[in-house]
């Protein structure tokens, strides 16, 4: 059974590199035909992971990546898409700037306060697109995919008609932010300026769910109404309750997502703060199968890739090679598991068989 | 005899007319009423056809993939390598080079998704988010490869070469006829305002029939193609037949498979026309991030269609005139409050009349919230404006599940033969 156990997780992790491999390979063909050096530009890329500031810089990015992936996991481990982390935590991002900004208390109360208005904020918005599933049997594909856009105009209008400080005599044009948070709100930095605390929040948050998704009754009817939804049903799981739970959940902690870029970095909301980290957790669990060691683990290259793409530009090599990269590795990831998966499956099924004709031999001799 | 039963006892076609008229006469009576002869001006009627053209293309594109059962997320995505490609295509070869160009690409894309989600077995949602992530990378960093310092930026394409040409109606909207020019009679009686009505269907269809770009009549000439050619046509039985019950048709000896990689070339190449419409048409220059979210809208107005192409047409210019009443001057919007409040008291009406209590008062209070907003408000937010497709589309995915039928098997997973 161990073993098992090991093989399968074996495979799985192979699966991932090689998915990896295969998107290296194909940008360095990309890089070849538009007239740019492969091995200068991996080199270049890859040669940045010695540095401090890179990996100072690669461990930040990973923060918010790390904690919308297990947003977007919880979600996809019953079949449930949740497209809206984005717009989930925008919203967040808003609330708890003028929530958060608006209280005193003093310093780990007021960080808890914060997160608490941040998840619960994240959980609202992303509840209603459940409260569509439940009750109205809408798509919750297309229902984030719309609350995605509602959210960003929300928030632009409430931004730029309630909360926005010009401040005077400066220009207004390019530094348009909402009241900074009281310092008693900043989240502490684990290297000055270099590297946030909330890497911390973001590991304790990987724990958590995997605590939370294999380790408890509510997770293990999580797993089964993925596997096969008839037969949790039958065992008396009811998949409305459970849709609208982990939709629930995976809102509160789309609402964390981008605490790092608020509390940590700019302590105020301004238009682009932390753009495309909810999107960017898709591609994240989707590379680490929806575990939090895979995850933890994606988030780091991903991280790394965003940090070192800038170095390429040095060698005058677009840094968007990188987000190929990314959409390859998404595609590769899901088209390897499926290859595999259907390749185990024979195997398993030319073992029954072989099992079979051995017994059939026995009982005929 | 109830409105409402002498309505459903015309053909879809008169029904159409009729309903588009009734809309046009509340038109009409707003316009009189606040004074915005710009609502229904046939300027305004030009400019959302241009709005919605694109939107129209994108949802087409969701309709053909969905129809023969596959959802396409990457819609935007194909949007975005059709604008690359048809603002690169222009810069080299002329405006036409372009639109062809971005049509080749944009199948090609297609493929790719067919080739995931067919060949692959690949989730459908994940397979077009991961063509959203491509289509943007790729993009951006072939712009820096081909245009910058060839005349574009890091993120623009040089202005495109050539134009496309505009076509009149002669008689009607002053189109020429050799060297003559016909008399503009639908010019003349559009402005005559004070009557209710007539200039309203005159700008109508002024604004359809005059100075309309030759690419926008090519894409509005696709709505009844694709209606004639799923519905009437064997290829489109079979088609639509891999989108409700693959199985059943692979019994009966249709090419599911085969269907589906054609469907979803025409798809990609719709949405890349839609894109190279934006970089091509409506401008002369690609820009980064040009498409904003219209692969989404183009989506959402598949649903709002009930994936049916004259549907996606109504949706596409239902979405498209607000922004287009706010290009030409944001002191429009508000009358549109007031058209809704009068579209959504008809429908009060309608459903008291069917006894569904519970929709009507929902329907109600949305009359009397638009009717307070348009007293109170001067303006209305442009953030609002954009929000406006995807608002609608949940208000009627939530409220109107019953009159929606998508495709039945549009998104799953299916392997040719197996579990049969």
């Amino acid at each position: 059974m161990n073993r098992q156990k090991l093989q399968r997780m074996l495979v799985t992790s192979a699966s991932s590199v090689l998915a990896i491999v295969v998107a290296l390979i194909i940008c360095a063909v990309i890089l070849l035909i538009t007239g740019k050096d492969p091995v200068k530009a991996y080199s270049t890329l890859f040669g940045a992971a010695g540095e401090t500031k890179v990996l100072q810089g690669m461990l930040n990015r990973a923060t918010p990546l790390m904690i919308s992936a297990a947003a977007v996991a919880i979600g996809f481990k019953m079949n449930l898409f949740n497209i809206g982390v984005e717009g989930q935590m925008r919203v967040a991002l808003l609330s708890t700037a003028v929530i958060g900004g608006a209280v005193n208390l003093p310093a780990p109360l007021h960080i808890a306060f914060c997160f608490v208005v941040a998840m619960a904020t994240g959980a609202l918005w992303a509840g209603f697109a459940g409260w569509l599933k439940v009750k109205r049997n809408v798509n919750e594909v297309i229902s984030t995919i719309m609350l995605n856009f509602i959210a960003l105009s929300v928030v632009a209008w409430s931004f730029d008609t309630f909360f926005r400080l010009d401040k005077e005599g400066e220009s207004t044009s390019l530094l348009v932010k909402t009241k900074d948070l009281p310092r008693s709100a900043w989240f502490p930095d684990l290297v000055d300026r270099r590297l946030n605390g909330m890497l911390i929040v973001a590991i304790v948050v990987l724990v958590l769910f995997w605590v939370l998704v294999w380790k408890t009754k509510f997770g293990f009817q999580l797993r089964a109404s993925g596997a096969n939804a008839g037969a949790a049903r039958a065992t008396g799981v009811n998949p409305k309750k459970m849709v609208l739970i982990s939709m629930l959940i995976s809102g509160a902690l789309a609402g964390l997502v981008g605490m790092r870029a608020l509390m940590g970095d700019v302590h105020a909301y301004q238009n682009n703060l932390a753009e495309q980290q909810g999107f960017n957790g898709i591609a994240v669990a989707l590379l680490g199968r929806n575990h939090p060691v895979g995850i933890f683990f994606s988030a780091l290259l991903f991280g790394f890739l965003g940090e070192a793409s800038g170095r390429l530009q040095l060698d005058d090599i677009p840094k968007e090679i990188v987000t190929i990269m990314t959409g390859i590795i998404v595609l590769a990831v899901v088209i390897i598991n499926e290859a595999v998966k259907r390749w185990d499956d024979r195997r398993i099924q030319r073992r029954a068989a072989a099992m079979i004709d051995e017994k059939m031999v026995e009982a005929a001799s | 005899m109830s409105d409402t039963s002498f309505i459903s006892s015309l053909s879809p076609a008169r029904r159409a007319i009729f309903m588009s008229l009734g809309f046009v006469l509340v038109l009409s009576i707003v316009r009189i009423v606040t004074n915005t002869d710009d609502l229904t001006s046939s300027g305004t009627v030009s400019s959302t056809l241009r709005v919605a053209t694109p939107i129209l293309l994108a949802g087409l594109a969701g309709l053909w993939a969905e129809r023969v059962g596959i959802v396409n997320i990457g819609i935007e995505g194909m949007m975005i390598v059709g604008s690359w490609l048809g603002g690169f295509g222009a810069w080299k070869w002329g405006s036409w080079a372009g639109i062809a160009l971005a049509l080749a690409g944009g199948a090609l894309v297609g493929l790719l998704h067919a080739l995931a989600t067919v060949r692959f077995n690949v989730d459908h949602v994940v397979s077009g988010i991961a063509i959203n992530i491509l289509a943007g990378g790729a993009t951006e960093y072939l712009s820096i490869i081909a245009f910058k310092g060839n005349g574009g930026g890091e993120s623009q394409s040089p202005t495109g070469k050539g134009g496309y040409g505009t076509f009149d109606m002669p008689f009607l909207s002053g189109g020429h006829i050799g060297n003559w020019k016909s008399p503009d009679m639908l010019g003349w009686l559009e402005n005559k305002h004070d009557i209710p009505l007539v200039p309203d269907v005159a700008a109508f269809l002024r604004g359809v029939s005059s100075d309309v770009y030759i690419p926008t009549l090519l894409a509005l000439a696709i709505v009844p193609l694709t209606a004639y050619i799923l519905w009437r046509t064997r290829w489109g039985l079979r088609l639509r037949s891999s989108g409700e019950s693959p199985r059943a048709g692979e019994s009966l000896g249709v090419p599911v498979v085969r269907l589906r990689y054609q469907a979803m070339a025409i798809s990609g190449a719709l949405a890349a026309f839609g894109g190279a419409y934006l970089s091509c048409v409506l401008t002369s220059t690609y820009r980064q991030g040009q498409t904003g979210g219209r692969g989404f809208i183009g989506l959402a107005t598949t649903i709002f269609g009930n994936w049916n192409p004259v549907g996606v047409l109504r949706g596409a210019i239902l979405f498209g005139f607000p922004t287009a009443l706010k290009f030409r001057d944001a002191k429009n919007v508000p009358a549109l409050l007031l058209v809704t409040a009068i579209v959504l008291a008809g429908i009060t009406i309608v459903l008291v009349v069917r006894r569904k209590n519970l929709a009507a008062i929902g329907s109600a209070f949305g009359a009397a919230l638009a009717l307070f907003t348009w007293i109170v408000v001067d303006e209305v937010p442009s953030e609002f404006v954009a929000a406006t497709p995807y608002i609608v589309t949940i208000i009627v995915l939530a409220g109107a599940r019953q009159q929606l039928r998508p495709p039945a098997h549009a998104g799953q997973s299916y392997r040719p033969g197996e579990n049969h």
